[in-house]
């Protein structure tokens, strides 16, 4: 005959963001350092050759840190003034930075002192960059020129002055199609082979797009803003698949090669230095040791033969401690049971009180409870009376548990304080309901002058289309 | 084919089998119950329906063995006769006219020639007390007898069969009414009667709801409204008698039953628990759970092997006696309400509507069977009185059957409804429907309406749903796809929401090609664009509330049809925006025909309902047929037929490619029939299922060989009987012979010699007659080989000589034959002078 039906658990939709295999591989870090710096972080820079050293300018200082170590390995700090832009060479022997007071200096990574001076700029240079030959730097600064300069000379090749505004931006080809250009919250790609086509502008920040940056695959685009947020963009599809959280606007971001690293600058000085994790870490733990295959596929192959008779096992259903207790009508350990388990299942605790009303034992269940064991309800009302998902099923618990116990209010101090803050909650809910109610009212009064053209009341809702009703006021 | 047959009304879906209690025969291998009109026999082994005896003209009330001879039934009905069938050949012996309505039936291994009845006091109805009386069964010979000698018994009892029993050996009769136990001593004559208090302290309900005695001992058992069950012993002494009290029910006990030997008591109630007491103690018991629905009514077999309980739902449970289910036989099952109207599934052809509680039941009507329930709410159900259950009250299919929406909903109080839709698609391997989407609260008020777009789900078109509620609003509901990278998954979500004006939205259908929505807002009709989901136009030309609404098909697919609840039927054409005509009839039910422009309408006056089947093209119905019945018809639907029916009357040529099924207020599912009543099968080929059927059981192996080979040898020598009696089925005499009741024939050797002449063939037309015949045998080889493959294989070697030989008289029926009826004519000889 029909089985016992276990009591339904309903599943709502997750909010939020899902989870893809981006979400996955971007939430693979370990918790992040946190390196206090002397002020803003205005670049960060890996080195290209292992060990991926990477120089982070911030202030007058160019600090180098070495991949695990949260002391800077080596300090240049020969700037009088801010420092900018701390550029690695290709073979990561050399670094070029330019400067507040207009100095661009090269350094050897060896070295302490800078091994060549460049000097020209009559304002703050804050682009420095070396050409893809090498020999060369490349340098922009806010006296509206950039210039270009050799290497083992020291001197000014050529001097561009067509700028009419700061030259706070500027990049060196190397052979890459797309050019990502940075613009107030936009992030605009432009293909530069089809004599600049803007291929998409992204509109994922709110504030200004501070830096960008590529994956070392190359299939995804970081873009660091001062709202506070990386975001993740897949380059095939423009579309944003992960995004971090900072505590200050960020000023600067750079993504070791692998992955391996995100460092990312921001306003406040604080450097934020994530590590990717490692499988090998977790296989550190030997595995329990579990019976062999055999065990399990005992018997099982077996294959009758014509004479045997077969006796059908039946089979055996598990059913949760909630449900064993519901079958045998046990209806008030049965909500013991879904209290206890320290609220980390709502879902449950609620689906089994909608299973007890369903059976018209709700009541009963509620009642006679001592002081213990009322307050873990009422701590679990309190928590998620006004959550929407619950709220139909737990406004009604709390009716029948005010209705219940309201002969005995007032003898113990602890159940007392709860009633209060529940009440607290509902009134404050309550008020909630009525601002967002304003505010539809007002919506609708804005879509109604935009839709008047049309003679019926047309009503489009993408989503679910279902108001929150207000709830009922419950206090006692 | 048939000529002008009018058009009849019939009766489909079986009548409730639980209305009386049911009887086992005595070797517990046929089941009999009645069931409306007639008592149906059944296979316990198989479930299968051996034998429907007809004859009452009302409700049959009571069944019952004949308790000298085992092959025969008594059965009691409304209709004032008490009719004996011998149920094995499904024929019927004798009838003894009452001329009261008869309640309960009983009879009496000591009483030979009188059974006991209840009828009504005074033969009337309203007065509310009932008597037992004996009747004395006159022997005479005829058919037909009256059976006027009644000596009344006990007087002022219940007038269910349950509240009458018979003690040990037909000593005492005990009778509950209210609150009072009556025993009757017949060889004191004399009456004892216990009361019992109305209510106790503790709030006990002491009303007696049924009563059983002890087979064996003085003891006598009775079930109460508040679930006691008490046990009453030493009651020949007025004073000085004894009970004691087994509790375990929670509602009234409906009804009770020893075992054979006595030593356990079963009971069962409204909590579908079948409670088996042992030696009358309350520790020892043991349960068997989850029924179904209500147990009405418990019997055990004669030989103890069963038990079986009737339900509610139309519902016979065959119990092992160790309490393990060895059977079920399922009706229609009728509740008390069908909220979702009667819906045809696309895929199986098969009636679809309100099963179980939570359930919903595909019925076939072919074959009048039950193919499955399909669990909606998938919730435990608590059986308890007054209980706020899930209700399931809107179905609808896709066009190809896919797709399955459901809507259920439970409703507390005024304000508090619980609503929830689920979106059900068909799984090919599994061959069931699997739940893909559920969504809570779909409308803040209850769902008026629901239907898919008919479209064709392999061409581009989504599958699109539209949801029509209360709460002023219809919505559209698409299937997106929401897999990702990794996970296919595909669920429905809302795609939009429209409304008119806030009026509470009552019908919503599609237009055959799924490009037009029609939605009714209380008055007003209003149509829209399925692409864009624009109004298009709104039709409200007479006043009054929408209550049905459906698009005309193929050629008229370009009117929209409407009934208003004062009795108007509307029929706007799409392309003018106009009304083309309406009519006056107050019609209940509009209901197209998928496959043809046709509408059904059914239409109530003041008493009796109308149909009128029409076009939309034009006002004048092509079919009126006036009081199909007189209840208010609740749901009607079409049923595609399998092969199109040949009709020759042009009047009722609507019926030839569907099937119009309506459902009553009173739970009766009728059909329109243009034959006459359809041949049955005939029940010695029935019989001969049910005999091939049997399961093979270790037991069955050793004897059944045995027998198998006595039988081959058998027809070795009989074969060729076997054959003639064949070709000699057709005569008349031997038709006469055989289908008319034994005690009713002239003696044998009177019948002898028309037998024999009948069984002599004529030179003259062997020729012809041979082809005929030819494939007649063929057909029975046919079966006989399919018979034999059951056996063993070393029994085939036994065979194949009888076969070989068969084949033999088969084909060469000249001389051959000639020997072989001398032989017969010699044997049949002896034979009969046995008899």
């Amino acid at each position: 005959m029909a089985s016992y039906k276990p009591v339904v658990v309903q599943s709502f939709p997750k909010l939020g963001e899902k989870i893809t295999q981006d979400t996955l591989y971007w939430k693979n870090y370990k918790t992040p350092v946190q390196i206090k710096e002397f002020g803003a972080v205005n670049k960060i820079d890996f080195s290209p050759i292992p060990p991926h050293n990477y120089a982070v300018t911030a202030s007058s200082r160019i600090h180098i840190y070495g991949r695990y170590s949260q002391e800077p390995i080596k300090t240049f700090s020969r700037f009088k003034d801010a420092a900018y832009c701390a550029t690695y060479r290709d073979d990561g022997r050399l670094l070029v930075a330019g400067s507040e007071e207009g100095v661009v200096r090269l350094f050897d990574i060896s070295g302490r002192a800078a091994l060549r001076q460049f000097d020209g700029h009559t304002k703050a240079v804050h682009v420095v960059d070396f050409l893809s030959d090498k020999y060369r730097i490349f340098s922009g600064a806010d006296d509206y020129t950039s210039k270009l300069w050799d290497i083992p000379s020291a001197t000014e090749i050529v001097s561009y002055s067509e700028h009419t505004d700061y030259v706070r931006c500027g990049c060196t080809s190397k052979l890459n199609t797309d050019l990502f250009v940075t613009g107030g919250r936009y992030v605009k790609v432009w293909d530069i082979l089809k004599g600049g086509q803007l291929l998409v502008s992204l509109k994922n920040h709110h504030k200004t797009v501070t830096c960008l940056c590529l994956s070392s695959s190359g299939q995804r685009l970081l873009s660091g803003s001062l709202d506070r947020h990386v975001k993740v963009y897949s380059t095939t599809s423009y579309k944003v698949v992960h995004s971090f959280d900072y505590a200050a606007s960020i000023l600067s971001l750079a993504l070791a090669p692998e992955d391996e690293t995100i460092v990312v600058g921001m306003t406040n000085g604080v450097l934020n230095v994530r590590h990717r994790k490692h499988e090998e870490s977790k296989e550190r733990f030997p595995k329990k040791k579990r019976p062999g295959y055999r065990t399990f596929v005992k018997g099982r192959n077996y294959m009758p033969k014509q004479e045997d008779f077969f006796v059908s096992k039946p089979v055996r259903s598990h059913l949760k401690k909630y449900d064993k207790l519901l079958k045998s009508f046990q209806v008030s350990k049965a909500l013991d049971v879904v209290l206890e388990a320290r609220n980390r299942t709502p879902e449950i605790t609620v689906a089994v009180m909608q299973e007890l009303n369903r059976r018209g034992t709700l009541k009963n269940a509620l009642a006679g409870r001592d002081e213990t064991q009322l307050s873990i309800l009422l701590a679990f009302l309190i928590r998620y009376v006004v959550e929407p998902r619950f709220a139909p099923m737990l406004i009604k618990v709390a009716e029948m548990i005010i209705d219940i116990y309201l002969p005995v209010v007032g003898q113990s101090a602890v159940i007392d304080k709860q009633f209060l803050r529940l009440q607290e909650i509902i009134e404050k809910e309550i008020d909630y309901q009525a601002e967002l109610l304003e505010v539809l009212g007002m919506m609708d009064a804005l879509f109604a002058t935009m839709t008047r053209k049309k003679a019926t009341s047309l009503e489009e809702n993408k989503t679910h289309g279902i108001l929150r009703v207000p709830e009922q006021a419950t206090s006692n | 084919m048939v000529a002008q047959q009018p058009l009849r009304v019939v009766r489909c879906g079986g009548s409730k089998l639980s209305g009386a209690r049911a009887a086992f025969s005595a070797d517990a291998k046929y089941l009999l119950c009645a069931s409306g009109d007639y008592v149906k026999v059944y296979s316990t082994a198989t479930e299968e329906c051996v034998h429907i005896l007809q004859g009452h003209t009302n409700l049959v009330t009571g069944i019952q063995l004949n308790p000298q001879n085992h092959m025969q039934l008594y059965s009691c009905s409304l209709d004032g006769t008490i009719k004996l069938w011998d149920f094995t050949d499904g024929i019927l012996i004798k009838t003894f006219v009452v001329g009261y309505k008869l309640f309960a039936f009983y009879t009496l291994a000591g009483s030979e020639d009188s059974v006991f009845v209840i009828i009504p006091k005074k033969n009337e109805d309203s007065l509310d007390s009932f008597q037992l009386v004996s009747v004395k069964l006159p022997k005479t010979p005829d058919q037909e007898v009256e059976a006027k000698e009644l000596s009344l018994i006990l007087d002022d009892i219940g007038q269910s069969p349950k509240c009458t029993a018979f003690g040990r050996e037909g000593e005492y009769v005990a009778s509950v009414r209210g609150l009072h136990l009556l025993v009757y001593f017949f060889k004191k004559k004399k009456v004892n009667r216990f009361p019992l208090s109305a209510t106790s302290r503790k709030g006990a309900n002491n009303y007696f709801t049924c009563v059983a005695c002890h087979p064996k001992e003085d003891c006598i058992a009775s079930g109460h409204k508040d679930g006691k069950i008490r046990l009453w012993r030493n009651f020949n002494h007025k004073r000085e008698y004894t009970f004691s009290t087994l509790h375990w029910h929670h509602d009234v006990v409906m009804d009770l039953a020893f075992s054979v030997e006595g030593t356990s008591l079963l009971s069962g109630g409204v909590e579908s628990v079948l409670v088996q007491w042992r030696d009358g103690s309350d520790c020892k018991k043991e349960f068997l759970p989850r029924l179904g629905s209500t147990i009405e009514h418990i019997s055990a077999s004669p030989d103890g092997t069963f038990y079986c309980t009737s339900h509610t739902e139309n519902k016979i449970t065959i119990i092992n006696s160790n309490l393990s289910v060895s059977a079920v036989i399922q009706g229609l099952v009728k509740g008390s309400d069908v909220k979702t109207g009667l819906v045809v599934d696309p895929r199986t052809k098969a009636l679809v509507l309100n099963g179980k509680p939570g359930h919903l039941q595909f019925y076939c009507l072919q074959t009048d069977k039950q193919l499955y329930n399909l669990d909606i709410v998938q919730q435990e159900y608590i059986h308890q009185i007054g209980l706020n259950q899930v209700d399931l009250v809107k179905v609808a299919f896709s066009a190809q059957g896919s797709w399955l929406a459901t809507v259920e909903q439970r409703e507390e109080k005024e304000t508090e409804l619980e609503l929830q839709m689920k979106l059900w698609n068909y799984d090919e391997q599994t061959q069931s429907f699997t739940l893909n989407t559920r969504i809570n609260n779909p409308h803040e008020d209850h769902v008026t309406a629901l239907c898919f777009r008919d479209t064709d789900e392999l061409e581009d078109g989504t599958p699109t749903l539209v949801t029509a509620g209360n709460d002023g609003r219809f919505k559209v509901w698409v299937l997106v796809d929401d897999s990702d990278s990794e996970k296919r998954s595909m669920g429905w979500s809302c795609d939009f929401v429209g409304s008119y004006h806030n009026y509470p939205a009552t019908n919503c259908c599609f237009s055959e090609d799924g490009s037009l929505l029609a939605v009714s807002f209380e008055e007003t009709v209003t149509v829209w664009n399925s692409d864009t989901w624009d109004l298009i136009c709104t039709f409200c030309h007479p006043p009054g509330r929408i209550q049905n609404l459906c698009f005309g098909r193929l050629s008229c697919s370009k009117y929209l049809l409407g009934t208003t609840d004062n009795g108007f039927l509307c029929c706007w054409n799409l392309l003018s925006c106009a009304l083309e005509w309406s009519a006056q009839l107050n019609v209940m039910v509009l209901q197209p025909d998928p496959l043809s422009e046709n509408i059904a309408a059914v239409s109530r006056l003041s008493e009796g309902s109308d149909l009128f089947v029409f076009k939309p093209n034009e006002p004048r119905p092509f079919c009126i047929q006036r009081n199909v019945c007189r209840e208010r018809v609740q749901w009607a639907v079409f049923i595609p037929k399998d092969v199109p029916e040949s009709i020759g009357s042009e009047k009722h040529q609507w019926l030839s490619r569907s099937q119009l099924y309506f459902l009553t207020e009173t739970q009766d599912l009728l059909t329109f029939s243009t034959k006459s009543t359809e041949e049955r099968l005939t029940p010695s080929s029935k019989q001969l299922a049910v005999e091939e059927s049997l399961p093979m059981t270790p037991f069955y192996l050793l004897l059944g060989k045995h027998r198998h080979q006595q039988r081959s040898k058998e027809n070795a020598d009989l074969g060729t009987a076997v054959v003639q009696s064949h070709l000699a089925q057709d005569s008349p005499a031997i038709k006469e012979l055989l289908h008319t009741p034994a005690h009713v024939l002239p003696s044998a050797s009177f019948l002898c010699s028309i037998f024999i002449n009948s069984m002599l063939i004529s030179k003259e037309n062997k020729s012809a007659g041979e082809v005929v015949d030819e494939v007649e045998m063929d057909s029975e080889k046919a079966e006989d080989e399919s018979d034999e493959d059951l056996e063993l294989t070393e029994m085939e070697q036994d065979i194949n000589p009888t076969e070989f030989l068969g084949e033999i008289t088969q084909t060469k029926l000249s001389k051959s034959q000639e020997k072989q009826l001398r032989k017969i004519r010699r044997m049949d000889y002896s034979w009969v002078a046995a008899l």
